[in-house]
């Protein structure tokens, strides 16, 4: 029932209708835990409340609770947003294949498995949003989708579209991993450029062309699956998410960025620190990964663990992210506690897994801080977020708990055992990968 | 950045006297040999703990340097890696710890392939790994010998602790992906037991010819066997699934062999099998993915084995990919937050190793007359947000890495 409603919700959003209601639910009140709401300064001993799905009050113990609320007692706990993470590859998000380079008209919507035990396993880390991508071996490799980790067997039942009207982004890459050299695929840094730009250029006469026909059936150009996803990317619905290492490669991307006026979020930024100042300058947020140690791939070799303290230091927007399965989804508020060790604030590290993701997903007037009227999304920890020694405890979506360590079943998808996690064709690649990293991102 | 802070771990190397005099005053010292120390001193002299106590008890003497931390503890063994063979470039000319022309070749010597200038070494190094029983990898039924490694710089006979430590052994897929043959777990075991028998006749008849002139050729392969035999080396088996851990111990009875298990995903499953066997055990990086082989790993397998009295070391193991390493101290750390008592998650990657080395003589604890290896933290050495602040290797000070 409750995924036949969603249905509805989501089929009404696409067509711009938004005010389904739910029936009325029980409002959950969850009281006494140190609130940290992202949006505003944190609340000791706080109050939250929610009810169909949203946050209808969050404040101090003052907060007067509905007369039939269900009332759990979080004292000692910690709550924080539900974590946004703005890349990864559960759920099995194979993208392009070995054809081509560019494939603009691919989506993972068509791949992604809703059965995933991925989604479990993110659930357990108070994962509670993700923009699940496809590879990084192409130097576009297709449609991105964002979804929420509510309980669903269709892809569409878990799709978030945003601010923008649209439910996923672009993804690119340059550097090695796209650098296949085969089958139209380029063989250096200039011709990934060169091919990046031809495409683009058909875009925008495509966009031109759709512009000017003002909706005249009679004026449109033919259809092209390719190209009208990337008219959405030129007018800055459906924002790239860029794959980029080496310093070389970050300018590339905002050279690009800047001759056809896309909108782009650089993802891993491993030699940010040596850019600094033009990622600042060129205004383009960042979401970042932080790993054990260096190596393993020639072109992040010299990534630091130093990027996010310093991108933050010049202003810039950062997220930090998994890229699941480089690093595991159930690890990624120890990831941004890396960023801490290594000189990021504790407040924008908080932030960088959730508000400043929730934003470069265009989603962050639903998600990614506790305040009145956002989605009930929210995680009960036992103890500070960035501490060795915490544990995820629960981990709510829309109002709905989907994960309680407390329940032995769920608790295995924190730690693993025997037949817990079914097997993934991107995990897979991983695994069994030599040092080709064709079809594996980071 | 890293390599800022590299260079700057090499000037100070380079500008200090290698017989410093050091005491080092803590908060807590954590020594894996009794109970903390509060308020503790360790006096470092000639590259030996001289002396360790609490403030009441040990006095410093004049014209030692004085380092102050918040937390100590010994410095960290690495009961299992690939680092120095396996290279940080990870291209083919700087991965030594596989060779693909025979699945059985434990003639193979680390020394031969370990290369102590590799960036990761350098990178354990700073995060307070002092030594690592490293060598050839997994991923052949017998890939070849390991070794035991100080991380200090330096070229390799100085660094070296024991040149030959084991011979590095695997079951399961790993051994399959990489050969026409074996391709299936029974010829796997077949294939050893064949190579086994063989040096069993070989040593037999080397032992009982009296006259030099008639006993067999040198043959490498059958002398290293030889030792494994005699138990004079132990056998390194990395197997994950339950059957790949019963057939390794069904090995090692049949040939009397001292058998330590490596990585043992499902060991958790098979506690008294384990137990009656004898095996010793190096387990999975706490935060080792969970796919393939090890697809039935959970994090509390090292909780699980110590609280059945079992001893547990905690390896970071091989990667293939991105991280190209793990830190055994932030793999301890996750298996501390995940049933294992605190110390007993340190004494994984400090004393129990170093007994699994048969080191514990020498490194793993601090105690009177052990080698001088200390790692200074500025909070709980398990918390994410803790750093390494200091690193002494042999009482010299091999990482500043606080700017204190």
């Amino acid at each position: 029932m409750k995924r036949f409603l969603f249905k509805i919700f989501f089929a009404l959003s696409v067509f711009g209708i938004t005010t389904i209601g739910y029936a009325q639910e029980r409002p959950v009140v969850i009281k006494g835990a140190l609130i940290y709401t992202v949006s505003g300064k944190p609340i000791e001993k706080g109050v939250l409340i929610v009810q169909n799905g949203k946050i209808t009050a969050v404040g101090d113990a003052n907060i007067p609770a509905p007369a039939d609320a269900q009332v759990i007692d979080a004292s000692g706990k910690v709550i924080i947003p539900g974590i946004v993470d703005t890349h990864s590859h559960i759920g099995g998000p194979a993208g392009g294949d070995n054809s081509s380079p560019l494939n603009p008209e691919v989506r993972v919507l068509d791949a992604v498995n809703p059965e995933s035990s991925g989604f479990r396993k993110a659930l357990a880390g108070g994962i509670t949003t993700v923009n699940i991508m496809p590879g990084s071996g192409h130097l576009m490799s297709g449609q991105t989708i964002y979804v929420k980790l509510r309980e669903s067997n269709t892809v569409e039942g878990m799709l978030e579209l945003n601010e923008k009207g649209v439910y996923g982004g672009m993804k690119m890459a340059n550097g090695t991993n796209s650098m296949r050299g085969s089958n139209g695929f380029p063989g250096t840094r200039a011709k990934s450029a060169a091919l990046d730009r031809e495409l683009f250029l058909k875009a925008v006469e495509y966009k031109r062309k759709t512009d000017s026909a003002k909706g005249n059936p009679a004026k449109m150009p033919e259809r092209d699956l390719k190209m009208e996803a990337l008219a959405e990317v030129l007018a800055g619905k459906r924002i790239v998410h860029f794959h980029t290492h080496k310093m070389n490669d970050v300018l590339t991307v905002l050279r690009l960025q800047k001759e056809f006026g896309f909108r782009v979020i650089l993802h891993h930024v491993s030699e940010a620190w040596k850019v600094i100042d033009e990622i600042a300058k060129a205004g383009v947020p960042c979401s970042i990964i932080n790993i054990d140690a260096p190596g393993g791939k020639l072109e992040a070799m010299n990534v630091s663990p130093k990027n996010c303290g310093l991108l933050e230091r010049a202003g810039v927007a950062v997220a930090i992210h998994t890229d699941d399965p480089i690093t595991d989804s159930r690890f990624l508020l120890r990831s941004a506690a890396i960023a801490i060790r290594e000189g990021m604030s504790r407040g924008k590290a908080l932030e960088a897994l959730t508000l400043a993701g929730a934003k470069m997903l265009d989603l962050g007037s639903k998600i990614g801080s506790i305040e009145n009227g956002k989605d009930a999304d929210f995680v009960i920890l036992s103890g500070d977020p960035f501490s060795t020694y915490t544990h995820v405890e629960q981990t709510w979506v829309e109002g709905k708990k989907r994960f309680d360590r407390n329940n032995p079943a769920d608790k295995l998808y924190a730690i693993g055992g025997y037949k817990v996690y079914t097997p993934e064709n991107e995990a897979d690649a991983i695994h069994h990968n030599e040092w080709n990293d064709d079809d594996d991102d980071k | 950045m890293k390599k800022i802070v590299f260079s700057i771990s090499f000037s100070i190397i380079i500008t200090l006297s290698l017989q410093a005099q050091i005491a080092v005053k803590a908060d807590k010292i954590y020594t894996s040999a009794g109970e903390p120390v509060n308020n503790g001193i360790v006096l470092i002299r000639n590259g030996k703990i001289e002396k360790i106590g609490n403030s009441g008890s040990v006095k410093i003497p004049s014209g030692y340097t004085v380092y102050e931390a918040k937390f100590v503890t010994p410095g960290l063994v690495d009961a299992r890696s690939e680092v120095g063979l396996s290279g940080d470039l990870n291209i083919p000319t700087d991965q030594d710890q596989l060779e693909k022309s025979n699945p059985i070749q434990p003639e193979l010597r680390a020394v031969d392939a370990y290369n102590p200038d590799d960036t990761l070494v350098g990178y354990l190094r700073i995060n307070g790994v002092t030594t690592i029983h490293t060598g050839h990898g997994i991923g052949a039924l017998v890939s070849g010998q390991t070794m035991v490694v100080k991380t200090k710089p330096g070229l390799i006979d100085a660094v070296t602790l024991v040149p030959v430590e084991m011979l590095a052994m695997s079951l399961g897929n790993s051994v399959e992906s990489n050969y026409n043959s074996p391709g299936t777990s029974a010829k796997e075991i077949a294939m050893l037991r064949t190579e086994l028998i063989k040096a069993q006749a070989y040593q037999l008849k080397t032992d009982t010819t009296k006259d030099d002139g008639k006993k067999p050729a040198r043959d490498l392969k059958m002398e290293m066997l030889g030792k494994l035999l005699k138990g004079e080396l132990k056998a390194l088996i990395y197997a994950n699934k339950s059957t790949e851990i019963i057939s390794a111990i069904r090995l090692a009875k049949e040939f009397n062999l001292k058998l330590v298990l490596e990585s043992a995903a499902e060991a958790y499953r098979l506690i008294d099998e384990i137990k009656k066997s004898g095996a010793e055990i190096i387990v999975h990086a706490t935060m080792a993915r969970p796919y393939g082989d090890m697809e039935n790993m959970t994090m509390e397998n090292a909780a699980i084995l110590t609280k059945a009295g079992i001893p547990v070391s905690i390896e970071s193991g091989f990667e293939g990919y991105v991280p190209k390493t793990r830190v055994v101290l932030f793999e301890a750390a996750v298996a501390a937050a995940n049933g294992m008592p605190w110390e007993e998650a340190l004494k994984a990657v400090t004393i129990n190793p170093a007994k699994l080395l048969g080191l514990d003589k020498k490194i793993g604890s601090i105690e009177k007359g052990k080698d001088a290896d200390i790692v200074l933290y500025d909070g709980d050495p398990f918390e994410y947000t803790t750093h390494v602040c200091k690193v002494i290797i042999d009482g010299q000070l091999v990482a500043n890495n606080c700017n204190q």
